[in-house]
């Protein structure tokens, strides 16, 4: 469990970092928090022949209020988002969800730029940011794209971006009256989801409307639950038109019919949650 | 037991002595031993379970700059005798010759194949990847059962099955005594293949001097005796050149006491190249090539009357080891305590056990924690509790009555195990006041009509510790049942103890300093103790079968007091007194008939040491005394004790919350009640691993899934409730201090309280489980299955 040998940069700019990534491409790997990158090379599941370490470029950490958004730096780690005020407020969904992510010692590393990178279909941020509409800064050589999370999320670890590109930053719509839910099935505290749902949703009398929910753990990338979303929005809680949203296979966790009933609870329990009823 | 034991600081809650350096960092483990120009070893392991091995080309991998050497499995066994792992008290057993690293076929996936030595560990894992293996894959053997059938592949040539050994115990009366029950219960239990995992993975640094035949080597290990001897007879070396030095060992749980290929293959390196050689294995390599122990699939029937006594059991085992017998303690003793532990402390008139020992293309099977124990005690436990519910009987009434009876004195189980001094109702009835059970049962109702599901078990275990000498010595295996003990008084009046016992983190030195310190009136922190070093230390076991209080701890006491009788001789010569008429307190030697102290120790001492002549002519002062001790009178030492667990399950998710864990150990005499509640409490946790979370799943090809810490599921802090141990003290009564080993006891009861608490919780669904871990998935399977019948 040694690494390979690599070659190591670090550079101080985005600009600087982009260049040497459309320089390397392919051969090179991007370091954040480095909480699964590096096991990943101590395992040697992946030889890159570069590392471009991001820990030193300033303006790639942090979290600032915009006009309709808040705007999360890349290298912004879990441990800051978790304590900062302004996601408790304008991204409570976020606040809510962090404590499942790993444990403290990882999270004083991992940075929420590198999970949504990784895109686990397991982990809880990039859920986060499929239920609250994100939107996802990628920068190359090229220049910089925004785009929805919606359309980020491709398959197993598979993402829009490109090889060349760094995500640099993610936004969050802003909208005050959104109330959030957050559930999550795991064997043991911290480690990624069985099954898992991020809710948002606004609740007029006692109705759920613009209701999004993200399923994590169930299949190969993150979902947008949208017909079980629209069943809820009637009444329907209980997760019952979820196999048109999400397709667990059999594996080491359990066969597909059982990974789909825990599908279902976590749905029911994050949408009760969003309601604000107790998690029966 | 002499009053003197009772003299502080024995029973008192002395500090680990090495606790304060260990957590400041100043420990210092196997990896952090150093030599200079020290190489060091990678292994190329097999990637399949099962596989021949056509050529292998080490060119490039050799050329590699900064690799010393490219060994091969001939290479190494050119070097090296080969090993089987029988025992002769089962001549049956016929495990085929071994090698350090595989030749010519490999039988499981993580086996060593080749190994680089190398300037680092870095260029040394280069150059293996360079190695270039043509491989012939062979059909895995990695189903018991199905292996078991006529006409399955057999995995070793030569050979007409799979069956590595059968035991039996019991008879035949057995199957009157069913057809005579009232009620006839059976059950297929499955136990998941787990680990110990201890923090510090094996480590060894080997170092050879070729100009005196000497091999030293340090290695975190729990047996150095044992060490010594393999390692002589294996590389024909004299053994008083052989020293294994085990420093400062990071937990072990049976992990680190067998002998190992790739250890073995170091030691080799080291000699042939004339330079130190080091391996740590990584966590990868830990759960590939760590003995693995449980995987057993044992089919139990147990019939009871209609007041709910038991009648007969029955126990059928498939116990599936690796492709070989362990060496060189043998993969058998598992599968004869699941026989043998299975309702051990309850009177079964009628029994009878089998045992299939069947190889496998997985990893090797050693002894880990507690061996089987916990097998044994869930399937009783959770077969009485089913039999209570049928019959209408209340789970603590069936206990309570169906329990040996020794009030006529020691009983011998029809298992075969001799019960003697149990306190078996004083723990029952201890640990139903503890859990407050009314209370409990009342919370569980109340909440079951909110559609939450808590259960709650109970279960008792018989744990066999401290074993004397039969099983080993009359195997023909190199083990020693005995320790040996020296105790040095210091010019200074202070001590040194040197003991043939072992620390892994138990505190068997703490619990040395003691005894020695309470022996001879001085300050635990008086004593300081080695242990560890087959050179320097008394011949020993070392740690095993939770041996390390009641023998280690039991011969430092005799050595410190066949030492207090020297001193007292010795002071009895400078005050031209009987030595009868004195006594050693605080540090001074006091005269029994006024208490007034005459002399301190340290001027004893130095009297001893430096000036003899104010001594009557011709008195030899004695200043160091040793000791050795096995117990020869009974085979172990039995103890028992009982847990009860209260739980919730999440019937839909099918996640398990423990709220709450208590344990009544029956201890004997307690020497140190911290480091026995910490025990305790680690055995549990360890338990609980195995019941809830811990499996090394294969697949049908015989590849390890579940081969790093985020696959195989350890439990950690969160998951662990409150564990609350309420120590029952009843000394032994016969010629020693009267300890009892507690190493076990936590690991042994912990998952049967936890799969009776399921059960219990289960109950209203009509569902059961009998499978452990019991993941989520098995839960809802489980539930599932109930629902549908
Ligand atoms: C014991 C343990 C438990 C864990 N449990 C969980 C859990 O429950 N839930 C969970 O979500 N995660 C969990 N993780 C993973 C952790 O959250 C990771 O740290 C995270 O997913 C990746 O973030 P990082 O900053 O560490 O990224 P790194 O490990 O540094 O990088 C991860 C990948 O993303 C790429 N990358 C990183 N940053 C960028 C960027 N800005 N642009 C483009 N590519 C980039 C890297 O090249 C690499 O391929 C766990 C990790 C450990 C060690």
């Amino acid at each position: 469990m040694k690494f390979p040998a690599f070659k190591y940069l670090r550079p101080s700019s985005v600009a600087e970092a982009a260049a040497q990534l459309a320089e390397h491409g392919d051969d090179a790997r991007l370091l954040a928090g480095g909480q699964t990158l590096m096991p990943v090379l101590a395992m040697r599941l992946a030889e890159p022949e570069v590392l471009i370490d991001l820990g030193r470029i300033e303006n790639l950490r942090g979290i600032a209020l915009e006009d309709d958004a808040l705007r999360l730096g890349a290298m912004t780690r879990y441990v800051d988002l978790e304590r900062s005020a302004l996601v408790a407020e304008h991204a409570p969904l976020i606040t809510r969800a962090l404590p499942y992510v790993a444990h403290v010692a990882i999270r004083n590393r991992g940075t929420i730029g590198g999970s949504v990178a990784l895109a686990d279909p397991a982990a809880e941020m990039p859920a986060c940011m499929l239920a609250l509409g994100a939107e996802i800064e990628l920068t190359s050589t090229e220049g910089n794209r925004w785009i929805a999370a919606e359309d980020y999320f491709l398959g197993l670890y598979e993402t829009a971006r490109e090889d060349t590109e760094i995500l640099t930053a993610i936004r969050i719509p802003l909208a005050p009256e959104r109330r959030v839910g957050f559930y999550e099935v795991a064997r043991r505290h911290g480690d990624y989801a069985l099954a898992g749902a991020a809710a948002v949703g606004d609740v007029e009398d006692g109705r759920i409307q613009g209701l999004r929910v993200a399923m994590f753990g169930c299949d190969d990338l993150p979902v947008l639950a949208k017909t079980a979303a629209k069943a809820a929005e009637t009444g329907v809680l209980d997760g019952a038109w979820l196999e048109a949203d999400v397709s667990p296979t059999s594996n080491i966790n359990g066969e597909a019919h059982i990974r789909l009933a825990q599908a279902r609870v976590a749905f029911r329990r994050a949408v009760t949650d969003l309601l604000g009823v107790s998690n029966g | 037991m002499s009053i003197a034991a009772t003299n502080a600081p024995i029973g008192q809650s002395e500090r680990r002595t090495k606790a304060k350096r260990l957590v400041t960092g100043r420990g210092r483990y196997t990896d952090d031993v150093t030599a200079r120009r020290v190489l060091h070893a990678a292994f190329l392991t097999n990637p399949f379970a099962h596989a021949r091995i056509l050529s292998i080309e080490t060119e490039e991998a050799a050329g590699l700059p900064g690799v010393e050497r490219v060994f091969t499995g001939p290479d190494i066994a050119d070097a090296c005798n080969g090993w089987t792992g029988n025992h002769d008290l089962f001549p049956k057993l016929d495990s085929p010759q071994q090698y350090p690293l595989a030749v010519d076929v490999a039988r499981w996936q993580g086996e060593g194949v080749a190994m680089v030595v190398a300037e680092t560990r870095a260029i040394a894992e280069d150059a293996a990847a360079l190695i270039d293996v043509t491989w012939e894959e062979l059909p895995a053997v990695a189903d018991p059962v199905a292996n078991l059938e006529p006409g399955a592949t057999v995995l070793h040539p030569g050979k007409s099955d799979n069956l590595a050994l059968e035991l039996r115990l019991g008879t035949d009366a057995v199957d009157a005594a069913f057809e005579r029950s009232t009620l006839v219960l059976e059950e297929s239990f499955r136990f998941g293949r787990h680990t110990g995992v201890p923090l510090e993975t094996r480590a060894i640094l080997a170092e050879f001097d070729p100009s005196e035949q000497r091999l030293v080597i340090h290695q975190s290990h729990q047996a150095p005796h044992q060490q010594q001897e393999l390692f002589a007879r294996l590389l024909d070396l004299d053994e008083q050149n052989v020293r294994i030095v085990c420093p400062d060992v990071g937990g072990a749980f049976g992990i680190k006491l067998q002998f190992s290929g790739d250890e073995a293959a170091v030691a080799v390196a080291a000699r042939i190249l004339g330079r130190p050689v080091k391996f740590v294995a990584d966590r990868l390599e830990s759960f590939t090539s760590d003995i693995h122990a449980r995987d057993h699939q044992v089919s139990a029937r147990m019939g009871f009357a209609v007041d709910g006594k038991i009648t007969a059991l029955e126990v059928d085992d498939i116990y599936a080891i690796g492709p070989y017998s362990i060496y060189p303690r043998a993969s058998i003793m598992e599968g004869n305590h699941v026989m043998q532990l299975t309702a051990a402390s309850y009177t079964v008139p009628a029994f009878r056990g089998r045992s299939r020992i069947v190889y496998q293309n997985k990893g090797l099977m050693g002894h880990y924690r507690a061996v089987g124990q916990p097998l044994g005690c869930a399937i009783g436990e959770v077969l009485l509790d089913r039999a209570a519910r049928k019959l209408g009987v209340d789970p603590v009434e069936i206990r309570r009555q169906n329990y040996a009876d020794l009030s006529a004195g020691p009983v011998t189980s029809s298992a075969g195990v001799a019960l003697e001094g149990l306190v078996l109702h004083e723990c029952l009835d201890t640990l139903v006041e503890r859990m407050d059970l009314p209370e409990l049962r009342a919370e569980q109702t109340r909440l079951r009509s909110q559609g939450r599901y808590r259960g709650i078990g109970i279960a008792g275990f018989i744990e066999q510790t401290g074993p004397g000498p039969n099983y080993y010595g009359k195997g023909g295996i190199p083990v020693s049942a005995q320790d040996g003990c020296v105790v040095r008084l210091e010019p200074s009046g202070k001590a040194r103890v040197f003991s043939g016992a072992t620390d892994q983190g138990q505190g068997a030195d703490t619990a040395a300093a003691q005894v020695v310190a309470a022996a001879l009136g001085i300050q635990a922190d008086d004593v300081r103790v080695t242990l560890g070093d087959s050179e320097v230390c008394p011949y020993g076991g070392g740690a095993f079968a939770s041996r390390g209080t009641s023998i280690g701890v039991e011969v430092a006491w005799r050595a410190g007091r066949r030492l207090r009788s020297q001193i007292l001789e010795l002071a009895g010569a400078l005050l031209q007194c009987d030595a009868e008429a004195l006594d050693l307190r605080d540090g001074q030697v006091i005269e029994l008939a006024t208490s007034q102290a005459r002399f301190s120790l340290e001027d004893v001492a130095r009297i001893g040491h430096f000036r003899p002549y104010e001594l009557p002519e011709g008195f030899q002062p004695m200043m160091s005394a040793v000791e050795h001790y096995v117990p020869r009178d009974k085979p172990t030492v039995v103890g028992n004790g009982i847990q009860g667990s209260y739980l919730e399950v999440d019937v839909e998710t099918g996640i398990v919350s423990l709220l709450n864990h208590w344990v009544v150990p029956d201890c004997g005499f307690v020497i140190n009640p911290l480091l026995l509640d910490e025990q305790i409490r680690g055995g549990v946790v360890q338990g609980i691993g195995g019941a809830l979370f811990e499996e090394l799943v294969y697949d049908d090809q015989g590849q390890l899934l579940t081969a790093t810490m985020a696959d195989y599921l350890t439990p950690m802090a969160a998951e662990i409730p409150d564990i609350d141990v309420t120590r029952i003290e009843k000394p032994m009564g016969d010629k020693t201090l009267g300890a009892k080993g507690v190493g076990e006891a936590g690991t042994a009861g912990a998952v049967g309280a936890v799969l009776c608490a399921i059960n219990d919780a289960l109950v209203p669904l009509g569902a059961g489980i009998a499978q452990t871990p019991c993941t989520p998935a098995r839960i809802l399977t489980a539930i599932e299955q109930a629902r549908n019948e």
